[in-house]
């Protein structure tokens, strides 16, 4: 038997084209099937009526999207300055730990018991004894703001996490690495910022955006403490209308910037597995 | 005097003794090839010659100074010893030039513009002329290898060692980097290598040394040591290195 290797797919190739469109079709089934489960059963529940009243009401949607935009500008600014400065410090607080030196013992002992503390509270926690604390103290405008103080209760956290994440970074670069440098005459110093870093840093990217999602969504515990950002905005209209779809209106608004964020995220992620094979 | 000297150096991890008591001397200009099973002690030698381990016991003589003092700052002492290891070790988020420019800019206060004529016109002796661009990892393993050697002697070292460097890459790709080596003595480096290249150490060795746990079993000129072993231990060894 004679078969040309060029022309046509081969054997395998059809089946796994076959077994893809068989796989698609079940897919597509049973999305079907659970969709229209859905939309049928849902409204036949006993409350529906009034739970697409209070919560998918489509005319307090229109009204109030608008001032909710309005107030995750709020959200957007708290989480565009709180971001660089965890970046900063989380990098800080990783090298602290890390660092061999004794005459910075102290330093390596305060990061450790840093990402301890500030990893083992509730943000929310952190977010009142630091945004009512600290102001609590007789500080005068404008030093008793909560934008300042409850970003610092949100910095302080997320540098905790985000400093982890930067050490499981410099662990995961190959101590070969470090070898092939120091052999070359670099002090420590000039291996970890020209070596080590650049990898490591690399390393961690996906899942400093997952911290980075995570960071835009507890702007919102800010709320508690004063500032009207989205989910207290959110709030106000709830009381105003007597009615819950504000708070959809603003998961809405949640998910249309944390969705492509996630998924890129996961796609970064997937990249680098690809890349180490 | 010789350029290096090792005496009695004795390496160990916990409780294992990895050098036990090695003694050699490489002369100026002098290539000396260490052969000896896996496990035998060999990189370990290297990794001590560039202070990358610390030793227990006895001295490295670099010129007669002993460079194995404890608290000595190591930096300027492996700025004159160069290594190339077995895995290449290229730091991958750099480009070949950047990595052969880092150290010479780093550790000797360098410009980009003063070193690149001194390191293209190293690449092009390596046959590397159009590859300084490229990231490592769009190189071969011989290619990658080569920018290791550059790597190391952009530093303008007095002595090179090598642990196994050809171990790792594809059997065709071996020549052009033991090439690379016959250049090198050609000038003069002096030179330790750690080695499986059997044939490669008795062409171009000036002296070879075996290593068994952790000590120079035998030593001596290429022809003498694969020719006329004088211990069992190299006779066995040798028996199955060149089957
Ligand atoms: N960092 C280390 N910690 C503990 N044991 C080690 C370490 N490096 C090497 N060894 C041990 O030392 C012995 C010699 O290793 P090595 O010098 O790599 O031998 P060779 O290069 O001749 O194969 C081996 O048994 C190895 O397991
Ligand atoms: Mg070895």
């Amino acid at each position: 038997m004679t078969r040309n290797r060029t022309a046509g797919p081969t054997r395998r190739e059809l089946f796994e084209t076959q077994q893809r469109w068989r796989s698609i079709r079940i897919a597509a089934t049973s999305t079907v099937l659970v969709v229209v489960a859905l939309i049928v059963l849902v409204p036949l529940a006993p409350g529906w009526a009034k739970v697409q009243q209070s919560f998918f009401n489509g005319e307090v949607l229109v009204k109030t999207f608008p001032k909710l935009l309005e107030a995750f500008k709020i959200n957007v600014m708290i989480f565009a300055w709180s971001a660089p400065a965890i970046a900063v410090l989380g990098l800080l607080i990783a090298l602290a730990r890390d660092t061999k030196s004794p005459a910075l013992f102290p330093l390596r002992i305060f990061g450790a018991a840093f990402t301890d503390i500030f990893r083992g509270v509730p943000v929310i926690l952190t977010v009142y004894l630091i945004g009512f604390g600290i102001p609590g103290l007789g500080l005068t405008r404008p030093w008793n703001s909560p934008y300042i103080w409850g970003s610092l209760a949100l910095i302080l956290t997320y540098s905790a996490y985000v400093a982890e994440i930067f050490r499981s970074g410099i662990d995961s670069v190959h101590h070969s690495q470090r070898a092939a440098a120091l052999s070359l005459g670099l002090t420590e110093g000039q291996v970890m910022r020209d070596v080590v870093l650049p990898q490591a840093v690399r390393n961690v990217v996906p899942s400093q955006m997952n911290m980075l999602i995570a960071l835009q969504k507890d702007v919102s515990l800010l709320s508690f403490i004063g500032p009207v950002e989205i989910f207290r905005q959110a709030g106000v209209f709830k009381s105003l209308l007597a009615n819950f779809t504000p708070y959809v209106g603003a998961a809405i608004i949640f998910l249309i910037v944390t969705i492509p964020a996630t998924r890129y995220a996961d796609h970064l992620m997937a990249k680098q597995m690809r890349e180490r094979r | 005097m010789s350029k290096l000297n090792l005496r009695n150096v004795v390496k160990r991890f916990g409780d294992r003794t990895v050098c036990d008591g090695i003694d050699l001397t490489v002369d100026e200009g002098q290539m000396v090839c260490l052969i000896g099973a896996s496990g035998a002690g060999k990189s370990t030698v290297l990794r001590c010659i560039n202070l990358l381990e610390p030793i227990e016991d006895g001295e490295i003589l670099l010129d007669g100074v002993d460079i194995s003092v404890p608290g000595l700052d190591p930096q300027s002492v492996r700025a004159r010893i160069g290594i190339v290891f077995q895995s290449f070790n290229l730091f991958p988020h750099m480009t070949a030039l950047d990595n052969v420019m880092l150290a010479p800019r780093r550790v000797r206060g360098r410009t980009r513009a003063e070193l690149l004529p001194q390191i293209e016109e190293m690449f092009e002796r390596f046959g590397l002329a159009d590859r300084m661009l490229n990231y490592p990892d769009q190189l071969s393993g011989g290619q990658q290898q080569r920018v290791a050697i550059v790597r190391a002697l952009a530093m303008q070292p007095e002595v090179m060692l090598f642990d196994e460097i050809t171990s790792a890459l594809d059997p065709q790709l071996v020549g052009e980097v033991l090439d690379v080596l016959l250049m090198l003595k050609q000038q003069g480096m002096t030179m330790v290598m750690a080695t499986h290249e059997m044939g490669f150490a008795r062409q171009a060795a000036d002296k070879v040394c075996f290593l068994q746990n952790g000590r120079i079993v035998e030593e001596g000129p290429p022809e003498q040591l694969f020719d006329h072993p004088r211990q069992d231990a190299t006779r066995q060894f040798l028996a199955r290195a060149l089957k």
